[in-house]
């Protein structure tokens, strides 16, 4: 027994002459639930339908819980739960119709039972007969989720889970993947939400199909090498406008009426700030980055290496 | 590999490809609406005259006089004697099998009876399932041999042909002896009718899942290629049984075609033909990047299921290139199944020839879609 659920190295994904992975190394330990970061088009999707036999990898090697990913995707596919970015069950079908369809594709001894206790604990008893095509969006990512666990599978690749769906649902839906997790069901999830990223037990961060980061959220702010300048008050808005594009300072944003100034040089940095230190009404304090600091540098990052 | 086939799955997927079916309105109407249609449409044949039929002699009086027929009705060009026999029966058998389509009896006593200015009767048998093919060639018959035997007659025997003619012509046309053109293009209607049906339902089994975005949910589960094709296959079977039942009903109320033969057998052999037909479309589907691609490849193969077939045109009108075209697609021989069955009364034996092209069209179209069906996304 492997002590990781996905163990690949080199993975690679050319579509023509666009590399959309690029030699991508992924080691999740079983149990563990990890995210899955990167901007749009930065090969998330990609990466995971390779893992579950979907696109035949270019390039790479490993296991994907023991079994060969490039060689068994049959086994693998009994065992893992794939839940698509794209909603991708059948609208044309019921809530319990499709529920039921899956089940019986995995062969669960009772696919009938096991429906209707999933449709139980999503509270859909009323609205099982509706068909999924009418679902609000964030019912469907709801109804597809539970689609993928329906068969207990070991390994959940969730691809934008949680796209859409309320506050309320997406607590839900975390309690039940740490719940999961405590049961030794490990997880990879790719989202675009850092409250989420913050959740997972690690995040891995793609950009450009290139794995950029990796460990825990405080060791990706840590090893960032950012330095961010938190700074409040009346005259934040217009200061924004004044620190962009200063030497120092790689990006300006605002989280709620806050100002981050983030940059790599902390001494270039305070240079650009210096100016406005001591204005009437604006306080300035050092801060920790938070990790959307870390994921807009590290993806800007990329973006200048690029030719 | 573990790749267990399991009737689970398969039952799975059939039931949802019913339910499906069941909602999907359009698709159902067009299940009733196409064969309806088609057959009010379809009342007349297309007429033709084809040359080089098949012919079969059947000699019970050798000698000078049958030599010089036999050699006219093949010079006429109307006429390809495939055999040249002295038993009746084994003409006969050539014409029930539809190897040709007339058999020519010249009776005995023939030289003697015309040498005595008897009138001896030529009597032919066509095999009237498709009138078209048969009038022509039947209306020259009399006097081309009338014809081969001027040459034959002379001196005392020449005033035979002065004052009348030296023989009579007899035609029997066979199975359909009003040659009434329905009885030839409705029961062709129900192979035509099954052909473009048929491959257009699976012809979007999976262009239709692509499209809509489920193809990766299909795939992403542990189906097996043959579990996902017969599961999509079968339940359409069911259709176009339903759409046989219809053209069937309406060919006996409305044309009143005989129906002679086994209409088990008939079933059987159109479970065949149907499955035969959904795996080429599907085989489509598994080719086809989108649905209006899959469309046309349906065209591709229907025109000349149309017109190739012997249902637009006689069979034996069309050039040889052609006829090998013809051969290969099943619903030429689905035509001389449903045509020899009900019109002919033929029995499994006759019909065999044409049964196993269906079988192994059905089998090579299965495994060529298995052969092209793309587990992966890219
Ligand atoms: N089937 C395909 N053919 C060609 N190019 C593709 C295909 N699928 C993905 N790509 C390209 O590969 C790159 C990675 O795409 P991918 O869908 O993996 O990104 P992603 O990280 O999932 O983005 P998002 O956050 O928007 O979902 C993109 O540039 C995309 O255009
Ligand atoms: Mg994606």
């Amino acid at each position: 027994m492997g002590a990781f659920a996905i163990d690949v190295r080199g993975l690679t994904k050319r579509f023509g002459h666009k590399l959309a992975v690029n030699a991508a190394d992924i080691a999740v330990p079983e149990g563990e639930v990890w995210g899955f970061l990167g901007p749009n088009g930065s090969g998330k999707t990609t990466t995971i339908r390779m893992l579950c036999g979907l696109l035949h990898a270019d390039a790479g090697e490993g296991t994907c819980l023991g079994y060969d990913f490039r060689t068994q995707p049959e086994q693998i596919k009994r065992e893992v739960g794939y839940m698509t970015q794209r909603f991708s069950f059948w609208e044309d079908l019921s809530i319990r119709e499709n529920l039921e369809f899956v089940a019986r594709v995995y062969e669960l001894p009772d696919a009938r039972g096991a429906v209707t206790a999933m449709i139980e604990r999503l509270g859909l008893t009323t609205r099982q007969h509706q068909l999924a095509g009418d679902l609000s969006g964030g019912w469907k990512q709801r109804l597809a989720l539970s689609a993928c666990m329906l068969h207990s599978p070991k390994l959940l690749l969730l691809d934008e889970p949680t796209a859409g769906v309320d506050p309320k649902a997406r607590r839900d839906f975390w309690d039940e993947i740490h719940r999961l997790s405590g049961d030794g069901i490990t997880v990879l999830v790719s989202t675009h939400y850092m409250d989420e990223a913050e959740r997972c037990d690690r995040v891995v961060f793609i950009n450009l199909g290139k794995i950029v980061a990796r460990g825990t959220v405080g060791e990706v702010i840590a090893r960032s090498g950012l330095f961010t300048f938190i700074v409040e008050g009346d005259g934040a808005r217009a200061l924004a406008v004044k620190l962009r594009g200063e030497p120092g300072v790689e990006f300006a944003a605002f989280f709620g009426a806050a100002l981050h100034a983030s940059g790599r040089d902390r001494a270039a940095l305070e240079r650009a700030l210096a100016p406005f230190r001591g204005a009437p009404g604006l306080t300035f304090h050092e801060a920790a980055p938070s990790l959307e600091d870390v994921f807009i540098q590290l993806q800007e990052q990329g973006n200048g290496d690029q030719p | 590999m573990n790749r267990r086939f399991s009737a689970a799955r398969i039952a799975a997927i059939l039931a949802k490809e019913l339910v499906q079916m069941r909602r999907d309105r359009l698709t159902f109407a067009m299940i009733v609406g196409i064969p309806i249609l088609q057959l009010l449409l379809f009342g007349f044949a297309i007429n033709n005259d084809p040359k080089h039929l098949p012919a079969a002699v059947a000699i019970s009086d050798p000698g000078v006089f049958s030599d010089s027929i036999v050699a006219a009705l093949a010079n006429s060009g109307y006429y390809e004697i495939k055999l040249a026999t002295n038993s009746p029966a084994a003409a006969r058998r050539m014409l029930a099998e539809g190897q040709v389509s007339f058999v020519i009896d010249i009776p005995a006593n023939f030289s003697r009876d015309i040498v005595r200015g008897a009138q001896p009767s030529l009597l032919i048998e066509a095999d009237a399932t498709d009138p078209a093919s048969a009038s022509n060639a039947v209306g020259a018959i009399g006097r081309i041999a009338a014809d081969a035997l001027r040459d034959d007659l002379k001196g005392p025997l020449a005033r035979r042909i002065q004052t009348a003619p030296p023989f009579l012509t007899i035609v029997h046309p066979l199975y359909n002896p009003e040659g009434l053109t329905q009885f030839n293009i409705v029961p062709g209607l129900l192979g035509v009718i099954l052909t473009m049906t048929m491959v257009l339902m699976t012809s979007m089994a999976l262009t239709r899942e692509r499209e809509r975005g489920t193809y990766e949910n299909l795939l992403a589960m542990p189906t097996h290629p043959a579990e996902i094709m017969i599961g999509k296959i079968s339940p359409n079977i069911l259709v176009g049984m339903l759409q046989s039942v219809l053209v069937l009903l309406a060919a006996r109320l409305i044309f009143g075609v005989p129906m002679i033969g086994s209409l088990s057998l008939l079933g059987g052999v159109l479970v065949v033909f149907i499955a035969a037909n959904l795996a080429v479309g599907y085989t489509f589907s598994t080719i086809a990047q989108s649905q209006l691609q899959a469309m046309q490849m349906m065209v591709f193969f229907l025109l000349p299921s149309i017109l190739l077939s012997g249902f637009a045109f006689p069979f034996r009108g069309m050039p040889v290139w052609a006829q090998w075209i013809g051969e290969a697609l099943p619903v030429t021989h689905f035509l001389r199944v449903v045509r020899g069955i009900l019109l002919k009364g033929n029995g499994p034996a006759e019909i065999w020839p044409d049964v196993w092209p269906l079988i192994l069209f059905l089998f090579a179209a299965m495994a060529i879609a298995l052969l092209r069906f793309r587990r992966t996304l890219d």
